[in-house]
């Protein structure tokens, strides 16, 4: 499969994205996201800080998930360059700053990719990485990225949609089970997911089609059970994530004949809890070209950042702590449920 | 009369909560039973959900069928897990009829020389 770009498909723009959603809640008389969080008291929505820097290297990927919002791929070619990446260290020097996020594509793919982590590890911040797992059997120039991660004791987060072949195959591409497990093993072996080895692997789950993903806890005893006693295979935590009506998984949902029901349920799953704490109130959002926004999904629908700083080499704190995060009907991905971020279940 | 001149609308099931519209009181005791009745408890959601599908092939409901195959997906159920469960409401469905055989043995040796 290629990505929606390289098949000059309509929906590779975000312009076409909105006009499909905002038909829709037409439609369907679906109440805009804004109101839904007015009910609330939560808008307009401002953040309650940057904690979490997301650094999105680029859409260079090793697969082309059915599910995926970046619409990442091997013909992919956005990369971060060397000074971008220099600027994110200058922000990310900030003490306000925890954590850095490098997400993608494959963000391994990035050639600077480890003298970014390099550089940020010297800066004693928390360093959390989305590695797809079968980049590590991608080649000999990545077998070792289980010990670079560990040497930079890097938290490493990965998608695994589901502890079966069929259901992960079906949404990542066939055979990304079987080489997930075995860099699964690999990541295992230098110490990874084994307890009190101090060095943190966090599976994520997302769900094999149009639902939503249930009882985070429940999902994470069983991936342990299953993985333990199928493969040996053992991690830290699980986190459920909404997949997000955008991108290819909107593709998906057209294609399916799904599309209105599922809008249908996310608007009437909204969460209050989960609005409360969505993940773009505490993390700031960077493109490969150092363009910033409120969140990954934002990136990917070209929602820059309104308002005086909208690069990173502008970061300034407390210009971006008044801002107001831009919303649209894709939010109710987040808010749906026991809601979604980065780091699973918000409620 | 439903638009399209069936008894069963998939639309339908999203208006199943408005059943209390001429009776508020009865409506309400049945929901907030229903919802303690599928919590986590001695058994887990998960584990409800699977008999729910079950049951529900037994009583071939169709909203219930749909309702019950989305949450036993939601909540992480395997594919093969779906099919046992159905297969469980089937063979008590099956065994129930196939039990009362027994009744028809009863007739069919009293009856006979
Ligand atoms: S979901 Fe992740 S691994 Fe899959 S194509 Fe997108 S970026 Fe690559
Ligand atoms: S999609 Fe982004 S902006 Fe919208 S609620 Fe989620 S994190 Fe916030």
């Amino acid at each position: 499969m290629k990505s929606l770009l390289a098949r000059g498909s309509e929906l590779s723009s975000s312009k076409e994205q909105f006009r499909i959603l905002s038909e829709v809640s037409e439609r369907k008389a679906l109440p805009l996201f804004a109101e839904k969080l007015q009910e609330s008291g939560l808008f307009p929505l401002f953040p309650t800080g940057v904690d979490i820097l997301q650094v999105n290297v680029g859409k260079l990927c090793n697969q082309t998930c059915k599910h995926c919002h970046v619409d990442a791929g091997p013909d992919r070619k956005e990369i971060m360059s060397k000074e971008t990446m220099q600027e994110c260290l200058v922000a990310l020097a900030s003490p306000k700053i925890s954590t850095l996020d490098i997400t993608g594509g494959a963000p391994e793919m990035n050639p600077n990719f480890r003298w970014f982590v390099e550089e940020a590890s010297k800066l004693g911040k928390k360093i959390m990485v989305r590695c797809n797992l079968t980049i590590v059997l991608a080649g000999e120039k990545y077998r070792d990225l289980p010990e670079f991660f560990a040497k930079h004791k890097v938290e490493v987060v990965s998608s695994l949609p589901y502890f079966q072949k069929r259901r992960t195959d079906a949404q990542r591409g066939e055979g990304v089970f079987d080489r997930s497990v075995e860099a699964l093993k690999k990541l295992n072996e230098v110490g990874y997911g084994v307890p009190g080895s101090g060095i943190v692997l966090n599976l994520v789950y997302n769900p094999g089609g149009a639902f939503l993903p249930g009882g985070q806890s429940t999902l994470e005893s069983d991936f342990k059970r299953e993985l333990k006693e199928n493969f040996g295979v053992q991690f830290n935590s699980l986190f459920a994530i909404t997949n997000m009506p955008i991108s290819r998984f909107l593709e998906f949902l057209l294609e399916s004949g799904n599309l209105d029901s599922y809008l249908e349920k996310i608007v009437t799953s909204f969460n209050p809890l989960a609005a409360a704490g969505v993940m773009c109130r505490n993390t700031l959002s960077v493109g490969w070209d150092g363009s910033l926004y409120d969140c990954d999904f934002n990136q990917m629908l070209d929602m820059q950042l309104e308002g005086e700083v909208t690069k990173i080499s502008d970061f300034n704190q407390a210009s971006l702590d008044k801002r107001k995060i831009r919303l649209e009907q894709h939010c109710y991905g987040c808010t749906a449920g026991a809601g979604s971020s980065c780091g699973g279940s918000l409620a | 009369m439903s638009q399209n001149n069936t008894y069963y609308h998939p639309e339908d099931l999203k208006k199943f909560g408005n059943i209390g519209e001429f009776g508020p009181d009865l409506a309400k005791k049945f929901f907030d039973y229903y919802g303690s009745v599928f919590a986590d408890g001695a058994l887990s959601a998960k584990e409800k959900s699977l008999i729910a599908l079950a049951v529900s092939h037994v009583v071939q409901c169709p909203y219930c069928i749909d309702a019950y195959t989305t949450d036993t997906l939601e909540k992480g159920a395997t594919e093969e897990q779906l099919w046992e469960a159905i297969h469980v409401g089937a063979a008590i469905r099956g065994g129930a009829s196939l039990v009362h055989s027994v009744q028809a043995l009863n007739k069919v040796k009293e009856l006979g020389i």
